[in-house]
């Protein structure tokens, strides 16, 4: 599929031509985790016992605030339009569309979590199943989010309503991904909560698009 | 070609058209006209299927627009009043993705669509150092690429130069002579050696208050 080739060319191009929509969320992580011992002070066990939920929270925001990015431009210069003129099939477009921009804000903070999740002192047990959650999870998050911010992109501040919009639908994926972590440190099996968290992956890449089209369509209407 | 029946459209509790009924045949160029807020770009829109807010029917070859959008979007080239090229990337990238979301792979053909509106050397400017002017002509330099049989233009004449006018209005023409169809919106006297169809929008929505 060329298409979906040529979108994700395109979307990278854009994103590492403005870095600053990358390194913002990517900041406001790593500020906000490394604030954490600051604020509770640096006792190890407590800072272990709270680090899944710091780090899955924090990249939950994070993957929120990068939200923004996805598709203003396009919705702001017209080729939002275009696209959905395009004969192509616009499933795929939206798909690489949403995970070129995955690859650009949710993959750096899979990649980040491990360094920072032994800042916080989190046991050598829990790194391998906090990085393979935020790995399915964030890719869910940022489908979500795209669904919210494809309803909300032709409003000029849709900060607030993003949130409120979106925040519902990631609470699941908040409580099953810190869920595999504090499983996977009270040596229970992690199988089934990965697996319900694979199932919501696959759920948000088969539905999401079509719901993100729908709500595309709504936008550009208006 | 595209033919439009009983078309109602209301914005902000007023009337844009109502009873509005044309036909687009093959190598016809219809020119909208009607005054700033009568509702062309909205028409425009309406019949790109970009627009839902009417009521009527819409048919494309005969059959109903929303069940050809396929078909209908390979035959239709759309150009708004926002340029759709993305300021950071050159102009070359910008049709790199245009040409992929038609469906074109022929990308030897951005070279001479750039040419043909005087763009050769700006190929790999990102547009943001361009001129209002040479933006438009890397939106417009898409018509050419799109290979669409009908060109739906909402003010193509904005931001060009005399030059690139009669260039325009030259393509025009020779598009509706190769069989292709043409609505445009404009408020510049065209000049033109092809017969025009008017919808005036102001007329009917005088029609509308008598």
């Amino acid at each position: 599929m060329s298409i979906i080739k040529a979108t994700l060319r395109r979307e990278l191009l854009i994103a590492f031509r403005s870095p600053g929509e990358i390194i913002n969320p990517l900041m406001f992580f790593v500020i906000a985790v490394s604030l954490f011992p600051l604020g509770v002070g640096a006792d190890q066990a407590f800072l272990s016992e709270i680090a899944p939920g710091v780090i899955w929270v924090t990249a939950l925001l994070a993957v929120m605030l990068s939200m923004d990015s996805l598709f203003r431009a396009d919705y702001e210069d017209g080729s939002l339009e275009q696209l959905l003129l395009s004969p192509q099939p616009l499933y795929f477009i939206v798909l690489a569309k949403v995970s070129s921009h995955w690859l650009v804000s949710g993959l750096p903070l899979v990649i980040l979590a491990p360094i920072f999740a032994s800042m916080l002192a989190l046991p050598d047990a829990g790194i391998i199943p906090l990085t393979v959650s935020l790995l399915i999870g964030t890719p869910i998050l940022t489908m979500l989010g795209a669904i919210g911010m494809a309803l909300t992109v032709g409003l000029s501040k849709s900060g607030l309503l993003l949130a409120v919009l979106i925040l519902p639908l990631y609470i699941p994926v908040l409580v099953f991904g810190t869920g595999v972590v504090n499983s996977a440190l009270n040596s229970l099996g992690i199988a089934g909560l990965m697996a319900l968290l694979g199932a919501m992956l696959v759920l948000a890449l088969c539905l999401a698009p079509l719901a993100i089209i729908a709500a595309l369509r709504i936008s550009v209407s208006l | 070609m595209l033919t439009v029946n009983n078309l109602f459209c209301e914005r902000d509790e007023r009337v844009l058209f109502q009873n509005l009924a044309f036909d687009v045949a093959d190598g016809e160029i219809w020119q909208i006209q009607g005054s700033n807020g009568s509702g062309k770009t909205t028409l425009l829109r309406i019949l790109c299927g970009l627009n839902d807010e009417f009521s009527g029917e819409i048919h494309w070859r005969g059959i109903a627009q929303r069940k050809a959008r396929q078909d209908f979007n390979n035959e239709v080239f759309y150009l708004g009043h926002t340029p759709a090229i993305n300021k950071t990337l050159t102009a070359k990238e910008n049709l790199n993705w245009y040409c992929a979301s038609r469906g074109i792979s022929n990308s030897s053909q951005i070279k001479t669509a750039l040419n043909s509106f005087n763009l050769y050397g700006y190929e790999d400017m990102p547009c943001y150092l361009m001129s209002a002017g040479q933006q438009r002509r890397v939106s417009l330099a898409r018509m050419l690429l799109s290979q669409a049989k009908l060109w739906v233009l909402d003010e193509p004449f904005t931001a060009l130069d005399k030059q690139g006018v009669s260039e325009l209005e030259a393509l025009l023409s020779k598009h509706a002579k190769t069989g292709g169809s043409i609505i445009l919106t404009t408020h510049h006297s065209l000049q033109i050696d092809y017969p025009l169809q008017l919808i005036d929008l102001d007329v009917l929505a005088g029609l509308v208050a008598a």
